[in-house]
């Protein structure tokens, strides 16, 4: 995949992104914003693609650049194999000067040799780097010759971290899909209920909070992209019914595009919520147009949420009416509101900085007429927020989980790097657990006690 | 002694290295009220952010000039000038320490000139001190980063005064943690000397509860004294890749220095204390008597479970020297032997070769050891090779506490014994049964 200027310009405004949709004759430009000098905080398209691509577990995910790009985020995926470890592996050209004097094109070369012989993977994906870019090797070429030689599919992933933001590399990894691995092989046998997960990466291990349920009701997840994916079920991917958009824009494209190539339909639903997780169960079954499995998923909802209600009961009354600030991105933004809004808590403000118009008239009606949308924001910003609505708690990315600690606020992680899987019914009962022990632990009322022999603060 | 190889493959697999940048972040960090900013793009700084995080649990202020591709084709002068206006506005740092990264080291951006330009046009930024390093990613490890960021630091603001006959300077390199500079600034305090600790991470990252939110590092070396560190009698360097910071305040202000590669260990710390009785004059007090004797002690307890153990490391050069020597005064074998980078230290290694290389040829070199230490990521190879594993150097993500963790000084020393006393001790118990 050749990533040029028109390529990129043509994932920035992707057509499926509500962010493209002209809104009162102007065009709404989140997609497009350029990071700001000395203010942007996210990460580069690199990551993005990485987000995208390594939970492929079987595929060994090699990274042409300095040390940099693979040594400062090797390993530190949150996404769970339940089979090979191969994508937990850094691998990385590693270049030096002289490589980059002389081109790193031969080194690539003999780094992908080195990686089939020593570990034969199923795939390798090649990420390109800023720099590698920039001194213009030749990524398309080394890979189709290494993949010749070594007999294995070698995927160029044309991603220097320059081109933009993590959301555009997230894209860019998708294209990579489209272009070298859907459709590059066939399924041993179909069914007319086949899907694929498209967005979801089992963070944590989610998925297997789920997949128990799609399967009891007669769903079979042909390919999860990527999410504890092998290298072979994404080639499959086109021949699915139904493509399920999880929890995420950022792979809106291969949902669209397949579509388009393979007259896929796609569903946008979310995993976080009682009734977000029973509409997206019901929603599959009506798409799959299948009455029996729509009378087994009414059965499994009625089944799966008396038995929540009785497993919530005792954090429901202790999360009753307490305040909560949410600031995260994109779908997380309602879907979390909406699971919140589930165990009796009020989310009193939350962030619409990634959000698209339709999150945001979503966010509108679940959040009521005082709640704060937060439209960008800063540590400061969002301390200010939660003094000022009276607060007990912030649900946020890890990066902002020593914003609240330092000023002795309760949190919760609620993104990529998060150990606690949240999705599905399960997903509930653990997030109820734990919103209930960072809520009651005994050692808020401790940090937050003057010295005897010091004058209260307060 | 040892020969250095530097194994001939393509590939790096489970790099054990950090780059540079990350290094001079780190370093920059223990400065008070600094805002470290990344020359590079965006993901640059997000993923040395994510990593200092997850190592420190803290917030960490890191910035970035968000370059993009026609930016970087461009020059990246006005991202640099917008990023310093940008934070100067939000952030208000007291002093921006400015580093580059592989993508702007290749483009070439002339800094010395950008930075020049851009104080012409804005004198507002007059009492900003800027200290920059260069740090392109695709040369050296993060301890390189590290003193680079102190060798810049030390050229750019110190300035000359009258000598003060009790203030010493402390140049610390990156095999040190908070709580390692906490002991020696203890230690050093405890001679009547007042110490200037550059990087004093002991005041920003070794985890404490502030009473207001910072944008910026609370805590750290202050300006004034890095202002003050002209007038210092004396240099203490701590580690040999901080030799050339302290040359550089010997050149600048004649200021005389002795490098101290190794504060862990009976024997290294007697030297280290010897050297403070010379300087201050003063005897050593009754209390670091006592933990001397509190080690020996310990050496005589932990004796049996350290003698012709064979023990792996993995660490950047300067931590591999001091704990390999640390463990042969315990009658240990060095078993192999990998770091991230060159230094004059590693061929004077207590081993027969030490490989300049990855977490692969450490897995392949630790066959047959007794404990591997190395940063977290060596987990996974410990579990396949079933040995005991000590996390020591950086990233290290699986354990609490490193800020405060403190194998120094014959107290922390101790420590260290006992810790890895353990492991061996719980390795034969688990043999018995």
């Amino acid at each position: 995949m050749k990533i040029t200027q028109g390529k990129i310009n043509e994932l920035l405004s992707e057509p499926g992104c509500e962010h493209n949709h002209h809104k009162h004759g102007q065009k709404k430009k989140s997609c497009q914003q350029q990071a700001q000098p000395g203010a942007a905080q996210g990460g580069c398209a690199f990551d993005g693609a990485a987000i995208a691509l390594v939970p492929i577990t079987d595929a060994a995910h090699l990274v042409h650049g300095p040390i940099a790009c693979a040594g400062n985020s090797w390993g530190s995926r949150g996404s769970l194999s339940s089979d090979s470890h191969l994508y937990k592996m850094g691998f990385t050209t590693d270049l030096n000067e002289n490589d980059i004097i002389f081109g790193g094109e031969k080194k690539l070369y003999k780094a992908i040799l080195e990686v089939q012989q020593r570990y034969q993977p199923a795939a390798v994906f090649v990420y390109s780097t800023c720099v590698t870019a920039l001194i213009g090797d030749d990524l398309n070429a080394v890979c189709e010759a290494a993949a010749q030689k070594t007999g294995i599919p070698v995927i160029p992933v044309n991603s220097p971290g320059f081109i933009g933001s993590k959301n555009l590399g997230n894209r860019v990894g998708g294209e990579a899909l489209l272009e070298y691995v859907i459709g590059s092989a066939e399924p041993e046998y179909t069914t007319p209920y086949d899907i694929n997960l498209i967005g979801e990466y089992n963070i944590a291990g989610e998925l297997w909070g789920v997949l128990p349920l799609l399967e009891k009701v007669g769903i079979r997840v042909l390919a999860k992209i990527t999410g504890d994916a092998k290298y072979n079920e994404v080639r499959y991917a086109h021949r699915a019914k139904l493509n399920v958009m999880i929890c995420s824009k950022a792979l809106i494209n291969v949902a669209r595009k397949m579509e388009e190539c393979y007259g896929i339909p796609y569903i946008e639903e979310s995993f976080y919520g009682v009734d977000d997780i029973n509409r997206c169960l019901r929603n599959i079954a009506a798409k799959l147009g299948d009455a029996a499995m729509q009378a087994r998923v009414e059965q499994l909802i009625a089944e799966e949420t008396a038995a929540l209600d009785v497993a919530l009961a005792p954090y429901r009354a202790r999360l009753k009416g307490k305040r909560v600030v949410l600031y995260t991105g994109g779908v997380k933004s309602w879907s979390i509101i909406s699971a919140a809004k589930d165990l009796g808590m009020e989310v009193v403000a939350t962030s619409t900085k990634k959000s698209t118009e339709e999150d945001k008239a979503r966010i509108k009606e679940l959040l009521g007429k005082d709640g704060i949308m937060l439209e960008k924001g800063n540590a400061q910003e969002l301390l200010r927020t939660i003094a000022q609505t009276n607060a007990d708690m912030l649900i946020a990315g890890g990066r902002n989980q020593y914003t609240a600690l330092k000023a002795r606020i309760p949190f919760l992680d609620i993104n990529q790097e998060r150990h606690h899987p949240y999705a599905g019914y399960v997903g509930m009962i653990e997030m109820a657990r734990e919103l209930d022990e960072a809520l009651y632990s005994p050692v808020w009322a401790q940090v937050r006690k003057s010295a005897p022999w010091e004058e209260e603060v307060n | 002694m040892a020969t250095v190889t530097f194994p001939k493959k393509s590939v790096a697999v489970n790099p054990l290295k950090q780059s540079q940048p990350l290094g001079a972040a780190l370093a920059f960090l223990g400065l008070k009220g600094v805002m470290p900013l990344f020359h590079g793009s965006q993901g640059c700084t997000a993923f040395a952010k994510v990593m200092l995080v997850r190592h420190f649990r803290e917030a960490i202020p890191l910035s970035t000039t968000a370059m993009t591709e026609v930016s970087t084709i461009l020059g990246g002068e006005d991202n640099i000038e917008q990023a310093i206006l940008t934070l100067m506005e939000k952030s208000k740092p007291e002093i921006l320490g400015l580093c580059t990264t592989g993508l702007t080291e290749t483009r070439g951006d002339d800094m010395e000139g950008i930075l020049r330009n851009i104080r012409n046009r804005h004198p507002e930024l007059y009492d900003l001190p800027i200290v920059f390093a260069a740090t392109p990613d695709f040369k050296g490890a993060l301890q390189d980063g590290f003193a680079a960021a102190i060798e810049s630091i030390v050229k750019e603001l110190p300035q000359p005064g009258e000598i003060k006959l009790d203030q010493i300077n402390i140049l610390a390199s990156s095999a040190f943690t908070p709580g390692d500079l906490q002991e020696i600034k203890e230690i050093v305090s405890a001679f009547g000397l007042k110490p200037i600790v550059v990087p004093d991470l002991s005041a920003s990252l070794d985890g404490h509860l502030d009473d207001s939110y910072s944008a910026v590092t609370g805590g750290g070396t202050t300006l004034a004294e890095l202002r003050q560190m002209g007038s210092s009698v004396f240099t203490l360097a701590l580690g040999e890749s901080v030799r050339a910071a302290a040359e550089s305040l010997q050149k600048q202000f004649g200021i005389p220095y002795e490098v101290f590669g190794q504060l862990t260990g009976l024997a290294a710390v007697d030297d280290f204390l010897q050297g403070l009785i010379d300087l201050s004059g003063n005897s050593v007090p009754e209390k670091y008597c006592h933990q001397r004797r509190q080690l020996q002690d310990a050496m005589l307890d932990t004796h049996f479970y350290f003698g012709r153990k064979r023990v792996s490391l993995a660490l950047e050069p300067d931590l591999l020297w001091s704990i390999s020597w640390f463990l042969r005064s315990m009658g240990t074998e060095i078993h192999a032997a990998v770091t991230t980078t060159k230094s004059p230290l590693l061929e004077q290694l207590p081993v027969e070769s030490v490989t300049v290389g990855d977490l692969e040829d450490f897995e392949q070199l630790a066959v047959g050891s007794d404990l591997l230490i190395a940063n977290s990521h060596a987990k996974a190879i410990a579990h396949r090779l079933d040995t005991p594993f000590y996390r020591l150097g950086f990233p290290i993500f699986d354990r609490l506490g490193n800020g405060q963790r403190c194998t120094v000084g014959y107290r922390g020393t101790t420590q260290l014994l006992f810790d890895l006393g353990n492991l061996f001790l719980e390795a034969e118990e688990a043999k018995k049964h």
